[in-house]
C-alpha cells in the first residue's frame, strides 16, 4: 500500500504549519466581517505582508522585526481599503478585488531585488520534554512560536467577541449599523479598527509563508491562500474555533495532496486543490438559499453605512 | 404647575432645502406625560433627536433641571437621565435580549447580573422578558418591551417614546399605558410622540402640536376633541371618505385551506388560510406586524407560488401563476415597502409605471416599449391622484413617502383590476394623502372590483372595510361583517395581548 509511506506524525506536523498562514488571515477577516465589512483584498494584504516581512527580516536580520514589518505592511494596505470604503463610500467588493490586484503588482515591484535570497531562520520553540512524547511530541510540539501564538490569537478573538464589551459593540455594528448608530456608537471608527486588525493578521499570515513555511520570496507566492482564508470565514460560519478547525482541514488537504503526489497516487491533484473552494461554494449556496441567518452571517455584512442624520 | 424638567427655547434646525424645526419652544413638567403631535414630516423626529443628542440644533437652547443641556451624543443624553424608545432601528436580531439591553446602557453590569435585573424590572412593570432569547425570534410587542426595559434600567428622568403603539394590539396598548402611568406617578416625565389622537387624549397631560416644523399650539388634549386636534395637526378640515351603498357581486377571489412556508427565515408561515372576496366588497385584514401580512400579500400577488387550485380568481385556478400572469387576469397588488418593492428607487416614474402596467395597458409590443404611451400613462396617474412632482422623469426615490404611495396605488388602480390587494396603503402618509388613497380604493370597489386591504391601522380598516378578519401567527380569523365590531373584539381576533395579560394580572 502506497499510503503506508506517509508518516501520520509528520503529516500532522506539516498540517499545522500549512494551516497557520490561512488561519491567521482568516481570523483577521472574521473580525472584519463581524463588523459588517467584506474585504476581498485578503490575498493582496497577505502578499504585502509576505513581501514587506521578507524585506525587513533580511535587512535587519531579525525574523521578529520581519513579522512586525509584515503586520504594518498589511495595515497600510488595509487603510487604503478603509479610506475607499468607509470615507469615500466605494463598493466593498470592487475595492477588495482592486486591493488584491494592487497588492500583487506592488509586491512584484518591491520584491525585485530579493528573489533567491534566504531569510534569517526563525528558531523552533524549545518545549523540552514535551516534544519527546511519542507521536504527539513530533506532531504538536516541534513548531515555531508563531503556530502557538496563532492558536492563542484564535482564543483571544473568541473571548473578545463573546465576552468583552468592545466585542459586543463590534458585533452590534456588524449586525445592524443603523441601530448601532442610533444608540450612539461610532460605526465607521469601529469598522476602520476592524479593517486594520484584518490587515495586520493577513500581513502576519503572508510573512509566515515567506519567512518560515517556504522560506524565500517569489512573486505571487501566496497562490490563493487569501482566497482560501476568505472561504474559510464563510465555511466557519463566522465562529473562531470553527475557523481553526476549517483551517486545519484545508491545511490537511493541502498537505495530503503533496504527500499523495510524492507517494505516487494517481488521482489528479487538482481535485484536492479544488476541494476547499467546492466546499465554500456549497456553503455560499446554502447561505443564499435564505438559511443564511441560521448560519450566523452578520446582518449588515457588505452593506454601506451612511449616517443619514 | 409642576416644576419643569426640560425647557426647550427657540430650537431651530435646518437641512438643505428644508427647515425641520423653526423656533420651537415648550416645557415638559416633572412626572408629566407630554404628547408631541404632528404628521409625518412635521419635525417631530428631528426635535427628539436633538434632545437625545443625535442631531445638534442650529439655534436655541435646552434647559434640563435648571442647567443648560447640550448633548453632543446619545451617551451624554443618557448620562443626564434621558432615555429613548425608538420606533424601529435599534435592536440587533442576532443578539440576545441581555446583550441588546447592555448595548443601550452607559455602564452595564456583567451580563449575569444584568439578566437578573432585566427579569426583576420587567416583572415589576408587567412586561415579562426572557433575557437569554434571541431578539430576532421575538414578536413586535416583545421587541418593544426590550427597548422599554433597556430604558427603565437606567432610571430615566425623561423617557422619549417614538410612535410606540404602531406595532401593538389594543390589549398590549392598554398594558403599555398602565406601565407609562405608573412611571409618571413615580416622577418620570414622558415625551410621547404619536399621530393617534384618541391615544393621546386617553394618556397625556399636555400636548404640543407641530406642523411644518413650527409649533402650532400647546394644549390640554383632554379639553379638545379628536377632531379639533386633527385639524390643528393637519391645518385643514378633513372629510371622512364617502361610501356609497353598493350591491355585492359574485365571488372574484377565493383562497381555500392554504398553508405556505415563508421565504424569510424570521418570517411567519401562513397556516390554513381560507376566505372569499366578492365584487364590490372591501375586505380588511388586521394584525400586528409580522403575523403573516407580508406572506399573505406575496401569496396573492404571485411572488410566492401556491398549489394552483387553492387560489382562484373569478373561479379559475391561479395559484401557480406569477405576478405578471395574475396581473393580466385582473389581480393586481401593491406591497407595503414603497421603495424597493412597489417601486424601483432609481428609475423614473415613467419606467416604474411601465414595470407593472406594460401587460394590461399594452405598453410594449414585440419586445419594443412604446415610451410615449407609457409617459402619458404615468402623467395620467400623476394627474388623477394628485401626485406632487415636477414631472414623469423624476426618480421614484425623490418623491416623498405620501406622494410615492399615491403613485404606486394609483398605478394599480388605473389598471382597472378585478381584484386589488394592498398592504399598509397609508403607512407613513400624511392625512390628506391618506384620505385620497382610501377614497380611491372605495371608488374602485364602487365600480365593482374586489378590494383587499391589509393594514395595522384599525381606524383605517373600520373606515373602509365591509368585512373584517385578523391575522395572528399566520392564521386568519373568521371573516366577520365590519359593522358593529368593537375595538375589543378586534383586539381579541388579533390575538389579544399574547402572553402578557396573565403576568399583568399577577402584578396588579
Amino acid at each position: 500500500m502506497i499510503l503506508g509511506s506517509i508518516n501520520p506524525a509528520v503529516l500532522m506536523a506539516a498540517l499545522m504549519v500549512a494551516a497557520t498562514p490561512i488561519l491567521l488571515a482568516a481570523i483577521g477577516e472574521l473580525v472584519v466581517e463581524k463588523a459588517g465589512v467584506l474585504n476581498l483584498g485578503v490575498e493582496g494584504m497577505m502578499i504585502m505582508g509576505a513581501c514587506v516581512g521578507f524585506i525587513v527580516a533580511v535587512n535587519t536580520g531579525s525574523p521578529i522585526m520581519g513579522f512586525i514589518g509584515a503586520a504594518l505592511g498589511g495595515i497600510a494596505l488595509s487603510l487604503l481599503f478603509a479610506l475607499l470604503t468607509q470615507a469615500l463610500m466605494t463598493n466593498q467588493v470592487a475595492s477588495g478585488l482592486a486591493l488584491t490586484l494592487f497588492g500583487l503588482g506592488l509586491t512584484a515591484l518591491l520584491g525585485q531585488g530579493y528573489v533567491g535570497i534566504t531569510p534569517p531562520r526563525t528558531p523552533k520553540l524549545d518545549l523540552g520534554p514535551l516534544s519527546d512524547i511519542p507521536f504527539l511530541g513530533r506532531a504538536l510540539f516541534t513548531h515555531d512560536i508563531v503556530v502557538y501564538l496563532t492558536i492563542a490569537l484564535v482564543g483571544a478573538v473568541w473571548w473578545f467577541l463573546k465576552y468583552s464589551r468592545a466585542g459586543m459593540i463590534l458585533r452590534a455594528v456588524g449586525e445592524n449599523h443603523d441601530a448601532a448608530h442610533a444608540l450612539g456608537y461610532h460605526v465607521k471608527r469601529v469598522r476602520v479598527f476592524a479593517i486594520m486588525f484584518g490587515g495586520a493578521c493577513a500581513g502576519l499570515g503572508g510573512a509566515y509563508l515567506s519567512l518560515i513555511r517556504v522560506p524565500q520570496w517569489t512573486e505571487g507566492m501566496t497562490v490563493g491562500a487569501g482566497w482560501i482564508a476568505l472561504a474559510l470565514v464563510v465555511f466557519a460560519s463566522w465562529r473562531p474555533w470553527r475557523a481553526m478547525a476549517g483551517a486545519y482541514l484545508f491545511g490537511g488537504v493541502v498537505v495530503l495532496q503533496l504527500n499523495l503526489q510524492a507517494a505516487g497516487v494517481r488521482i489528479p491533484v487538482e481535485y484536492l486543490s479544488m476541494s476547499p473552494y467546492l466546499i465554500t461554494i456549497l456553503v455560499l449556496v446554502i447561505i443564499s438559499s435564505g438559511k443564511g441567518r441560521s448560519l450566523n452571517a452578520p446582518g449588515s455584512l457588505n452593506k454601506p453605512f451612511h449616517a443619514s442624520s | 404647575m409642576r416644576m419643569p424638567l426640560l425647557r426647550l427655547e427657540g430650537l431651530t434646525k435646518a437641512y438643505p432645502g428644508v427647515v425641520a424645526n423653526d423656533d420651537v419652544s415648550f416645557e415638559i413638567g416633572t412626572g408629566q406625560i407630554h404628547a408631541l403631535l404632528g404628521e409625518n414630516g412635521a419635525g417631530k423626529s428631528t426635535l427628539v433627536k436633538m434632545i437625545y443628542g443625535l442631531v445638534k440644533p442650529d439655534k436655541g437652547e435646552m434647559i434640563l433641571r435648571g442647567q443648560p443641556f447640550a448633548p453632543g451624543q446619545p451617551s451624554d443624553a443618557r448620562r443626564n437621565g434621558v432615555a429613548m424608545v425608538f420606533q424601529h432601528f435599534s435592536l440587533f436580531d442576532a443578539m440576545d435580549v441581555a446583550e441588546n439591553v447592555a448595548l443601550g446602557m452607559e455602564n452595564p453590569p456583567p451580563l449575569r447580573d444584568l439578566a437578573r435585573r432585566i427579569r426583576d424590572v420587567s416583572e415589576d412593570y408587567g412586561l415579562p422578558l426572557d433575557p437569554s432569547r434571541l431578539v430576532g425570534e421575538l414578536s413586535a410587542g416583545e421587541r418593544q418591551r426590550v427597548e422599554i426595559v433597556r430604558c427603565l434600567l437606567q432610571d430615566p428622568k425623561l423617557l422619549i417614546m417614538d410612535e410606540p403603539t404602531s406595532v401593538l394590539t389594543p390589549q398590549e396598548v392598554d398594558i403599555l399605558f398602565r406601565t407609562l402611568r405608573k412611571l409618571s406617578s413615580e416622577g418620570t416625565s414622558i415625551l410621547y410622540i404619536s399621530h393617534k389622537l384618541e391615544e393621546i387624549r386617553a394618556l397625556c397631560d399636555e400636548a404640543t402640536i407641530l406642523r411644518g416644523g413650527h409649533k402650532i399650539a400647546t394644549c390640554d388634549p383632554r379639553e379638545k376633541s379628536a377632531r379639533e386636534l386633527a385639524e390643528l395637526m393637519v391645518g385643514q378640515v378633513l372629510h371622512p371618505p364617502e361610501r356609497p351603498a353598493r350591491p355585492m357581486g359574485d365571488v372574484v377571489l377565493s383562497v381555500e385551506k392554504l398553508s405556505l412556508k415563508s421565504n424569510n427565515p424570521f418570517g411567519t408561515s401562513l397556516k390554513d388560510i381560507s376566505f372569499t372576496l366578492r365584487a364590490g366588497e372591501v375586505l380588511g385584514i388586521a394584525g400586528v406586524a409580522g403575523n403573516g401580512q407580508d406572506e399573505l400579500l406575496l401569496m396573492l400577488s404571485g411572488e410566492l407560488r401556491a398549489p394552483s387550485a387553492q387560489v382562484k380568481l373569478k373561479g379559475l385556478p391561479v395559484g401557480h401563476l406569477g405576478p405578471n400572469a395574475r396581473r393580466k387576469r385582473g389581480l393586481v397588488s401593491a406591497p407595503e415597502e414603497r421603495l424597493g418593492h412597489a417601486a424601483a428607487p432609481d428609475m423614473s416614474l415613467t419606467s416604474n409605471a411601465l414595470l407593472s402596467a406594460s401587460e394590461r395597458k399594452g405598453l410594449a409590443s414585440r419586445g419594443f416599449i412604446d415610451w410615449s404611451a407609457t409617459e402619458s400613462f404615468a402623467q395620467q396617474i400623476i394627474e388623477r391622484f394628485d401626485v406632487r412632482t415636477p414631472g414623469t422623469h423624476v426618480l421614484a426615490r425623490a418623491l416623498s413617502g405620501g406622494n410615492l404611495q399615491k403613485f404606486v396605488i394609483g398605478r394599480e388602480i388605473e389598471l382597472d383590476p378585478d381584484v386589488i390587494v394592498v398592504n399598509q396603503p397609508t403607512w407613513g402618509v400624511d392625512a390628506a394623502a391618506a384620505a385620497t388613497i382610501r377614497q380611491a380604493l372605495l371608488d374602485l370597489a364602487g365600480k365593482g372590483a374586489g378590494v383587499l386591504v391589509i393594514s395595522q391601522d384599525l381606524d383605517e380598516l373600520l373606515e373602509v372595510a365591509d368585512s373584517f378578519a385578523a391575522l395572528n401567527e399566520g392564521r386568519l380569523s373568521k371573516v366577520r361583517p365590519a359593522k358593529g365590531l368593537t375595538v375589543e373584539e378586534i383586539g381579541l381576533m388579533m390575538g389579544g395581548a399574547h402572553d402578557m395579560h396573565v403576568a399583568h394580572e399577577a402584578s396588579a
